[in-house]
């Protein structure tokens, strides 16, 4: 059993173990299997020790290092640390390193975390199932023929290899729920805004938002104590105080009212055995004491064809400073444009340009109110319709993906199937309202099966609750 | 041949005179080594967001005060799409369908020329090409400074209400005493702090429809902004009377040659893909920021013009005053109602002269105070105008006080009643032709030979005499 980042922290603090062996013993784990996982693109063994001796040294002289003292941790390469190249899993910042630290992991380290790597992605996370990553995929640790899911698949897996108790990473249309259900770990995609995007490098700004991969879900509530706080450099973030999530935690289902949304569940595509997880999942509920519906929120069906006008089109915009000019790739040309689409053509991957197409298009003068203006009015009407739904619930369940992982080569060539599997997620980013996914057994061929709790604005402290109840049920 | 109207609208874009940058917090500065004025936002490295200057927001909301904008509940940033070496993100964080004000308004020279939006954006970097003279096409490579990148600027749009050069600058020139006046920017056009673009249209006088309009770019002067316009009209209407249409496009104005040129402009027009800036909230005034601008509004140079009219200044060099920003300079110095139009003169003479030709603050060089003490001197009769050129000349940009120069250097007017008396009885003597003259001659007669006495009196003082006591003294012996 993999050690939790709360028993971890209690240790380290109690002196009863130094991070450094911490540190050490998680570097041994990724020594022996990083090789066939390939959860990283960096890993940051020097840095990692030096870290820790510096957490067991503030120990020593009798200071409090804070709440996650000595934790390894991981980060998806997509978050600026300042030094350390960013990759975003793409050539086009290649030999660029952040002069700064983004936000959560300047938090991470101020809780006294170790950081030992930075974990592959989908190019610019555009993706679920880490294939796209210029750097090569990343397997599945239940199964390395098979996808961890993604974008963030190499932080879903390190955790699930037990690389690290936690991971970071970025969800923008279900890229931390997703890869979390098909490795079988926690993933939380916070409420839009509760988390800070300052140093997370865009992909659609609107959407993206950090949350932590976790074994347990007291320890994503952990992650969620150290870097859910307010952020003067991120105009979206919420300037509120946060609820302190670990303490809020408390079990037990009783009196929740719980909805299961119909057009998720029944969605075209999702296997029998992850509607059974959902259903089991009510049930467990159920007889903790909650009071379980089924639940319609009707535009939820239109949320992929939304998603994939939105997002493409932010991309298409985010992604432009990516010009040969500044830093990273450049491939020479004889005057200036011909440099920059020399440099685009050769550093992006094809899902990145593929999108950034299907955006700049989206946005284009004549066909902006029918694609772009239309897919926000799409976001509206889902906002509505989950408000509904959340007049009358508390929470709602949900599967997390379709299906268990697929295999690693298996939806690459069909980008339409690719993006079917975030049909169960994207309402949720869409809306900006938090949802994460929670490991509940088994599906076909033994892999593992996540059920998708999803809450309103800011309840994360009830949909963490419920999460844990499910937990504390297939324990 | 028809008579034409031209029909104008002008487009200001001004650099706000803010400490920091529109969405970081880099110093807003002209002239630092290049690059060095630069952070990971106005770099647009990846991760970074943008954070709204809430100064550049409380210069808008004085603005709107000013030129009686509407201030919408919500205004949104967009972003505009191009790709351009000196724009770090390679789009500009400006705004669009919704910006900061509206609907605002400018009297002019009793005229009033509507102003449909004023928004708010930021600048680009400065390209420099390096080698083949400078110029992009044979360069050998370019160097881009950030410096500029991010600086915050605003876009005054006005309405097509502007019917001739002369009203186009007399605009230019009261909208810029305003925007100096609430310390909303420097507006120096010769140092690019203020750019002037104007669309200019003609159409057959009484016509109600508007004529193709014609962008016209590059004036870097109010000089060149009226000429370029002013040749544009002559050019179009040319074109109109010689059965020519009027083509839709962007042209240069050349300085040298003073003409206008049509720029090379590529194929089909740039779709900019402008979509709101999600990396940014609404701006969302509240009642309490709008009052609290609104309570500390600097007074306007039309509101500065009459309260100087006001205390006897005359209308001309009250205009000349208000726009050398000299209007507090004159009304301390004026101790008196009755020696404003002094003071005014003297502003407006020697000390703007000074101040234009030294780059001077006024008020460290020569106290208002002290000016008006000068004055006072004439008017008190101690020393005559000439002698208070000297003085003055002594006093500026010293610590000297007028009336202690004026004592040391002995310099104070004769104006001893029983020394002149004998000056004037002396001179009635010596020129009993002259005396005879005065005594029989009608008004315009005395008024010749009251020069020609006072210029004998002063000759014999030395020009101290007091002018006005030599008169009294001569219109007692022969009046």
């Amino acid at each position: 059993m993999t050690q939790t980042a709360l028993d971890i922290a209690a240790d380290v603090r109690a002196r009863r173990r130094s991070a450094r062996e911490v540190v050490d013993e998680h570097l041994a784990t990724i020594e022996a299997r990083e090789g066939e996982v390939h959860a990283f693109n960096a890993v940051l063994a020097e840095e990692a020790r030096r870290t820790a001796d510096a957490v067991d040294g503030s120990i020593a002289a009798g200071d409090d290092p804070g709440p996650l003292a000595g934790v390894p941790v991981v980060v998806k390469d997509n978050m600026c640390t300042r030094g350390i190249p960013t990759t975003c899993g793409s050539r086009i910042l290649e030999g660029w390193r952040p002069p700064y630290d983004a936000t959560v992991v300047e938090r991470l380290r101020e809780a006294g975390a170790v950081l030992v790597g930075k974990t592959n992605l989908d190019e610019f996370a555009m993706g679920s199932s880490t294939e796209n990553s210029a750097f090569g995929p990343t397997g599945n640790p239940h199964d390395l023929a098979r996808v961890p899911g993604g974008s963030s698949g190499g932080s879903a897996a390190a955790v699930a290899a037990g690389f690290a108790p936690l991971a970071l990473g970025s969800d923008t249309g279900g890229s931390i729920r997703q890869p979390a259900a098909l490795c079988g770990v926690v993933g939380v995609k916070p409420t839009y805004g509760l988390v800070s995007r300052y140093g997370l490098v865009a992909f659609a700004s609107s959407l993206d938002q950090i949350g932590p991969f976790a074994s347990t879900v007291a320890d994503a509530a952990a992650a969620l104590d150290a870097i859910a706080v307010p952020d003067p450099r991120d105009s979206t973030c919420i300037p509120d105080a946060r609820p302190a999530y670990v303490e809020a935690l408390q079990t037990g289902a009783d009196g929740l009212r719980v909805g299961i949304v119909e057009e998720l569940t029944e969605a075209d595509g999702v296997e029998p055995e992850v509607r059974n997880a959902v259903e089991r999942a009510a049930s467990v509920l159920e007889a903790g004491g909650a009071h379980v519906d089924r639940v319609s929120v009707p535009s939820a069906v239109y949320g992929i064809s939304a998603y994939y006008l939105i997002a493409p089109a932010e991309a298409s915009s985010n992604l432009a400073r990516y010009d040969g000019v500044r830093y990273g790739l450049r491939v020479e040309g004889e005057d200036v444009g011909t440099m920059n689409a020399r440099t685009r053509a050769a550093g992006f991957g094809d899902e990145v340009k593929r999108r950034i197409m299907l955006g700049t298009y989206a946005l284009s003068a004549g066909y902006f109110d029918a694609y772009y203006g239309k897919a926000q009015k799409v976001r509206t009407l889902i906002i509505r319709d989950f408000a509904r739904a959340y007049e009358t619930h508390n929470v709602l369940l949900a599967p997390t993906t379709p299906t268990v992982a697929f295999k690693l080569g298996e939806k690459t060539s069909d980008p339409l199937a690719m993006y079917l599997s975030d049909v169960c997620t994207v309402p949720s980013s869409l809306a900006g309202h938090p949802a994460m996914s929670v490991p509940f057994g088994t599906g076909a061929d033994n892999l593992p099966v996540g059920v998708q709790v999803l809450a309103p604005p800011l309840a994360e402290v009830i949909m963490l609750r419920t999460a844990q109840a499910l937990e504390e049920s297939v324990r | 041949m028809s008579v034409y109207e031209a029909v104008i609208g002008l487009e200001l874009h001004v650099e706000l005179a803010t400490a920091t940058k529109l969405f970081c917090s880099c110093p807003n500065e002209f002239g630092a080594e290049p690059n060095t004025n630069v952070c990971p936002v106005c770099l647009g490295l990846p991760g970074s967001l943008p954070v709204l200057n809430a100064r550049a927001v409380e210069l808008a909301l004085r603005l709107a005060e000013a030129l009686d904008f509407d201030v919408p509940d919500r205004s949104i940033f967009a972003r505009k799409n191009y790709f351009y070496p000196d724009m770090p993100k390679d789009f500009q964080i400006s705004q669009y369908e919704s910006p900061i004000l509206s609907d605002g308004r400018l009297e002019v020279d009793g005229a009033t020329v509507g102003i449909e939006r004023a928004h708010l954006e930021e600048d680009t970097g400065k390209t420099v090409h390096m080698g083949g003279g400078g110029r992009i096409h044979d360069a050998e490579h370019s160097l881009v400074d950030y410096n500029r990148a991010g600086v915050p600027l605003m876009e005054i749009v006005s309405r097509p209400d502007i019917r001739s050069a002369e009203q186009a600058r007399a605009y230019v020139t009261e909208l810029r005493g305003v925007l100096k006046a609430i310390g909303l920017s420097d507006v120096k056009m010769e140092e690019g702090s203020m750019r002037v673009d104007a669309n200019v249209s003609v159409r057959e006088a009484g016509a109600a429809e508007f004529g193709t309009k014609v962008e016209i770019k590059n004036m870097n002067s109010l000089r060149s902004l009226g000429r370029a316009i002013e040749h544009e009209i002559e050019r179009q209407s040319a074109m109109l009377d010689a059965g020519e249409r009027i083509i839709q496009e962007t042209r240069h104005w050349n300085e040298d040659d003073g003409t206008t040129h049509g720029m090379r402009t590529k194929e089909g027009s740039s779709d900019y893909r402008y979509f709101p800036e999600p990396d940014l909230t609404p701006v969302a005034p509240t009642d309490e920021q709008r009052a609290a601008v609104r309570g500390a509004l600097p007074e306007l140079p039309a509101q500065q013009r009459s309260r100087l009219v006001a205390l006897g200044v005359p209308e001309a060099a009250a205009r000349t005053i208000v726009e050398a920003e000299l209007t507090t300079y004159t009304t301390s110095a004026t101790v008196s109602t009755a020696t404003t139009a002094d003071v005014a003169n003297w502003v407006q003479g020697e000390v703007l002269a000074r101040v234009n030709a030294e780059d001077a603050d006024p008020e460290e060089k020569l106290p208002a105070a002290r000016l008006g003490e000068l004055v006072d001197l004439v008017a008190e009769g101690t020393i005559s105008r000439a002698q208070a050129k000297e003085v003055f000349d002594q006093v500026w940009g010293t610590s000297k006080v007028p009336r202690e120069v004026v004592k040391d250097q002995g310099l104070a007017q004769v104006s001893d009643e029983g020394e002149l008396a004998k000056v004037i009885d002396d001179i009635i003597t010596a020129n009993p032709k002259e005396s005879d003259a005065y005594r029989a001659g009608d008004d315009k007669a005395r008024g010749k030979l009251q020069g020609f006495f006072i210029g004998q009196a002063m000759k014999a003082t030395g020009g101290k005499a007091n002018g006005q006591l030599l008169k009294k003294l001569l219109d007692d012996r022969l009046g």
